[in-house]
């Protein structure tokens, strides 16, 4: 197995990967950075963001604002020790993604617009129409091309990391175009590997999203950090599970039921505010697990609309106008237009629903540090505990810029420190992966189908572990995913053949996946109070008493995962009520 | 009280809330699920272009036929053939929403984005094929690598003679400024103009239509210094001299790019350049 | 076994028939040919000018013959065509900013257009046509 040197491997390279690599070249440009993906960085999901990101910066905004608009909203599960150092950073990173030339929208004075977005008491979303994902990854992109000290190692599929006395000393990837194995052995290694949406068979996340860098970590005995947060999106595509962006909101769009009545207004986030003037922090720009959650009540009352697609509510933008929808919005034009056959200038749009994000990932600290000596992680893969239960609306691709960087610094700072070991240890641990991959290539009493035990897997987590969830429910989920890992160990490898092998990739990925749906089931089983976008019908309420912490779970191989907790990081802001009901007076 | 929702009216014993939600049809495929009436179905059928390299020596094409529904594209039937037909099918793809560029395909000829190709625009077999003018590493997976180290080439990022500190704030630049650039800065890098434009194809030294839209992008830019540096590289013969204004890319660009006038316009600017430096006493562009 | 990468390269002498919007271009491209033919008569002519009157006289006779004829039709077909596809390609070429938006390329091809027709009158009535 040919072994490639390096000081840090980077996993992913979308947008939390290309800011800590760009980060390691800039600052320490004698470090050599191997930057590894399955994709090229410019299909990493990163691309499909659409609203923004949201930053600090006009004078009517305050830290305070931000810091605050992020614990409520996320229930007050977030570490406010990170919030603090969060929305400190946020304007330094989105100014650094400006000189680097992101097209970001701008006022007619040269500087910089924002938009407002749900759960934010202030406008303060940077924006490049709805693109701002893909303006963000592709600038990250380019501006990393003129680094000499970064290597890119374009589709190489990650399998395990080497440890050695406990630390994270690189790890092994599959060449996917040859199918050979290469050892990364390196000083620190860097997860941004992304969500694992697509668990759930219903996602706005695309086809790469299967938790790869979370199950590595997992693997090699990092804990996965409040797992049982799954955020819906409220606005999704019924068809093809598209998000259209939470700025058709802010820009002024309206839900409404088959009555035509705006119904948040029945959820606590009333008063009904005037049609095309959006209020900040109520209606349509409440958070997204309120938001869908009232979708499911509604679905409850038999207030939807049927349509060909399931049981939807509307999204109405026409009284914004087609100038400005033309504008503000060309791509939720575009998608509603050719994926669904709705022109929103003129039509309300269907709408239900869509697992987004996961707020759960790899444990990390606020320097972006996982438990594991040499493992550091950032980006959506990562739980540093910035989004607690829910997370706003463009916090994330700050989140991304903010702690990539971070990890980056994290990473160099510890590499100074560190002594020199042999390598002879990681190529046992190396063959350990190879005899894994082999054995795959080998099997032929395999019995269990990659597609059937995947839609098993979907079906498991859309029945148990939706908008809301029971005991019962999850007791099923949790015996049907562990279930499911026991069958993956038969499963059969179709493809033998070496180039390019996208079956063989499937199967790693759904063994990703599996690790990390156990975690989010066993989470969410043992997660006994509603808190954020977990929540319980048999236990309605926040529980602080016993549940102002943070779920971790560890990996055993064959047995149920090992559930722990974590104390969450309350600095300034005590646990209050969330309050979405808009402008009392 | 933290949670402002009434409970529901009715209860779903013990099988989790979610239940009542719409179930999915299909992993990868879209998952609408009609809900009365039935959504139209299709026997659709596929003509793929086959290659492994383990064991052909040349590319063959296979027949598929797959129920589809009519909203489907073709990256769909794709998934439905890899799924339910056979599971040896390789190709690329993620976002389902024509952003990512994973997917660029020719399709009945035609370079596409086959998660932007839907199934009602095409009767009888759609033939389905790897993006021509690249190499094929198997069946549709393509080997994008010189177009890897051509964007590289053109130097696509700010260039400035001094570095400006993040504490002196944002740039200026005005709407109109922004919108000299942004069509240019649209580009998804899915590589179907190369595949649609006949000058690469038959001279691949050039570096082609994304590429050099992207250096005119960064060139445009009101932030950018690094006009010059990036025009050594594009007004030469692999660059923008190459160009013979064929305008497939620009037909073909599913994000309304237009590389043909970015290639247009440098020819202009590399002209105008060129006569200020050698025509005019003292002249530098 | 591992790579080995396939390469289909393109027929040189064919390629062109693989997709009309080719075919559009290469007639294009041999419009020219009729241009450049045209130029080479207008060497001609002037060389018969030079030549004295009973020159130009047999070579204005040989103009109107049938060959000639038909040659200058199907020589301004192409230079219409040609010409065509340069005013079209001037929007491209020459974007206008006005503000934030840009005129339309329909504008600008228009008014190269309108300046074609109006220096072609202006010919032909210095040429004494009209």
């Amino acid at each position: 197995m040919e072994t490639v040197s390096t000081d840090v491997v980077i996993v992913g390279a979308g947008g939390a990967g290309l800011r800590a690599a760009i980060a390691l070249a800039e600052t320490a440009p004698k470090l050599r950075v191997a930057l590894i993906s399955k994709v090229y960085p410019m299909r990493s999901h990163t691309c499909a963001a659409e609203g923004g990101a949201a930053g600090v910066i006009k004078p009517d905004d305050s830290f305070d604002f931000h810091f605050h608009d992020t614990v409520g909203g996320g229930d007050w599960l977030s570490d406010q020790d990170c919030v603090e150092y969060f929305i400190h950073e946020a304007p330094r990173e989105l100014l650094q993604l400006e000189h680097w030339g992101c097209p970001w929208n701008r006022e007619a004075d040269g500087s910089v617009a924002v938009r407002p977005f749900g759960g934010m008491k202030k406008q303060r979303t940077w924006f490049a129409a709805d693109k701002s994902g893909f303006h963000i990854l592709h600038t990250l992109f380019q501006t990393s091309l003129q680094f000499p000290s970064i290597t890119r190692f374009d589709e190489y599929f990650g399998l395990d990391l080497l440890m050695h006395d406990g630390r994270c000393r690189g790890l092994t990837a599959m060449e996917m175009r040859s199918g050979e194995l290469r050892q990364f052995h390196a000083k620190a290694v860097i997860i941004a590997g992304g969500g694992a949406g697509r668990m759930f068979p219903f996602s706005t996340n695309g086809a790469i999203k299967t938790g790869d860098g979370m199950a590595m970590a997992y693997r090699a005995g990092a804990p996965l950090k409040d797992m049982e947060f799954v955020q819906y999106h409220p606005t999704g595509l019924p068809n093809t599970g598209s998000l259209l962006t939470e700025a058709c909101r802010g820009e002024g769009g309206i839900l409404t039921n088959k009555h035509g009545r705006r119904y948040l207004q029945d959820y606590g986030m009333g008063p009904e505010t005037p049609v095309g003037q959006p209020q900040l922090k109520t209606m349509e720009l409440g958070p997204r697990d309120r938001l869908s959650q009232a979708y499911w009540h509604e679905l409850q009352k038999g207030n939807t609309v049927s349509t060909p697609w399931g049981e939807c509510v509307l999204l109405d933008m026409r009284h914004l106008g087609a100038k400005k929808i033309r504008e503000r919005l060309p791509l939720v034009h575009e998608l509603a237009e050719s994926y669904l056959g709705v022109d929103i200038i003129k039509d309300p749009v269907p709408i239900r629903p869509v697992v987004h994000y996961m707020m759960g990932g790899i444990s990390t600290n606020t320097a972006a540090a996982t438990p594991l000596p040499g493992l550091f992680a950032a980006g959506e893969c990562a739980c540093v505990s910035l989004n607690g239960a829910n997370r706003l609306g463009s916090n994330s691709l700050v989140e991304l810029l903010v702690f990539g960087r971070r990890a980056a610094l994290s990473a160099i700072e510890y590499i100074h420190d560190l002594s020199p070991t042999n390598t002879s240890p990681l190529e046992a641990a190396a063959d350990a992966t190879r005899q894994r991959v082999e054995a795959l290539h080998r099997r032929d009493d395999g019995n269990e189908s990659m597609s059937g035990l995947r839609r098993e897997m979907m079906d498991t987590m859309e029945k148990n572990v939706g908008i809301y969830r029971t005991e019962a429910g999850l007791q099923e989920g949790v015996n049907k995913i562990h279930e499911l890992r026991e069958r993956y160990t038969r499963v059969k490898l179709t493809d033998k053949s070496r180039v390019f092998n996208t079956d063989l990739f499937q199967i790693l990925e759904l063994g990703s996946m599996l690790d990390c749906a156990e975690a989010v089931t066993v989470g969410a089983l043992a997660r006994r109070e509603s808190r954020g976008a977990h929540q319980r019908l048999d236990y309605v309420e926040r529980d602080d008493t016993n549940f102002l912490r943070h779920t971790m779970v560890y990996r055993q191989d064959a047995e149920l995962p090992r559930v722990d907790y974590l104390d969450v990081v309350i600095t300034r802001s005590p646990p209050g009520v969330r309050d979405y009901s808009g402008d009392k007076r | 009280m933290n949670a402002p929702f009434p409970p529901p009216p009715s209860q779903e014993g013990g099988d989790g809330g979610s239940q009542a939600m719409p179930a999915p049809y299909h992993d990868g495929l879209p998952s609408g699920r009609p809900s009365g009436k039935t959504m139209k179905e299709r026997l659709v059928q596929l003509e793929v272009l086959r290659y492994n390299p383990d064991t052909d020596t040349e590319a063959h094409f296979q027949r598929y036929e797959v129920m589809c529904q009519e909203e489907w594209v073709v990256l769909d039937a794709l998934n439905k053939v890899k799924e339910s037909i056979d599971p040896t099918l390789n190709y690329r793809w993620s976002c389902h929403m024509a952003v990512c560029g994973s997917c660029g395909m020719m399709i009945n000829g035609e370079p596409k984005l086959s998660c932007h190709s839907f199934l009602r625009d095409y009767e009888g077999v759609i033939r389905v094929e790897p993006l021509t003018h690249f190499p094929v590493e198997r069946d549709l997976v393509t080997a994008p690598d010189d177009f890897m180290e051509k964007l590289k080439r053109v130097k696509p990022y700010v260039i400035t003679k001094q570095k400006k500190p993040i504490e002196a704030g944002e740039y200026k630049q005005t709407p109109a400024q922004l919108m000299k650039f942004r069509q240019y800065s649209m580009c998804i890098n899915c590589m179907l103009c190369y595949a649609a434009c006949p000058e690469y194809g038959l001279t691949p030294h050039f570096v082609g239509p994304a590429a050099l839209t992207l250096a005119h992008r960064y060139n445009l830019d009101s932030r950018d210094e690094g006009r010059r540096e990036r025009m050594e590289v594009v007004a030469t013969r692999e660059g923008v001299w190459e160009c013979t204004f064929v305008g497939a890319c620009s037909e073909v660009c599913p994000a309304q790019v237009d590389p043909a006038s970015a290639l247009q316009q440098l020819k202009i600017v590399g002209s105008i350049d060129w006569i200020v430096e050698h025509l005019l006493p003292g002249g530098k562009p | 076994m591992s790579r080995r990468p396939l390469i289909r390269e393109l027929p040189p002498t064919r390629w062109f028939l693989r997709h009309p919007r080719y075919l559009r271009y290469m007639a294009r491209e041999v419009t020219s040919l009729f241009v450049g033919a045209y130029c080479v008569l207008l060497v001609i002519a002037m060389q018969r000018l030079s030549a004295g009157p009973v020159a130009w006289q047999e070579f204005l006779v040989a103009l109107r013959s049938p060959a000639s004829l038909v040659f200058h039709l199907a020589a301004m077909a192409a230079a219409f065509y040609h010409a065509g596809t340069w005013f079209n390609a001037t929007q491209k070429a020459m974007p206008l900013q006005i503000g934030e938006d840009f005129v339309p390329g329909a504008y600008i091809s228009g008014a190269h257009y309108l300046v074609w027709a109006v220096l072609s009158l202006v010919v032909l009535f210095v040429a004494g046509v009209i």
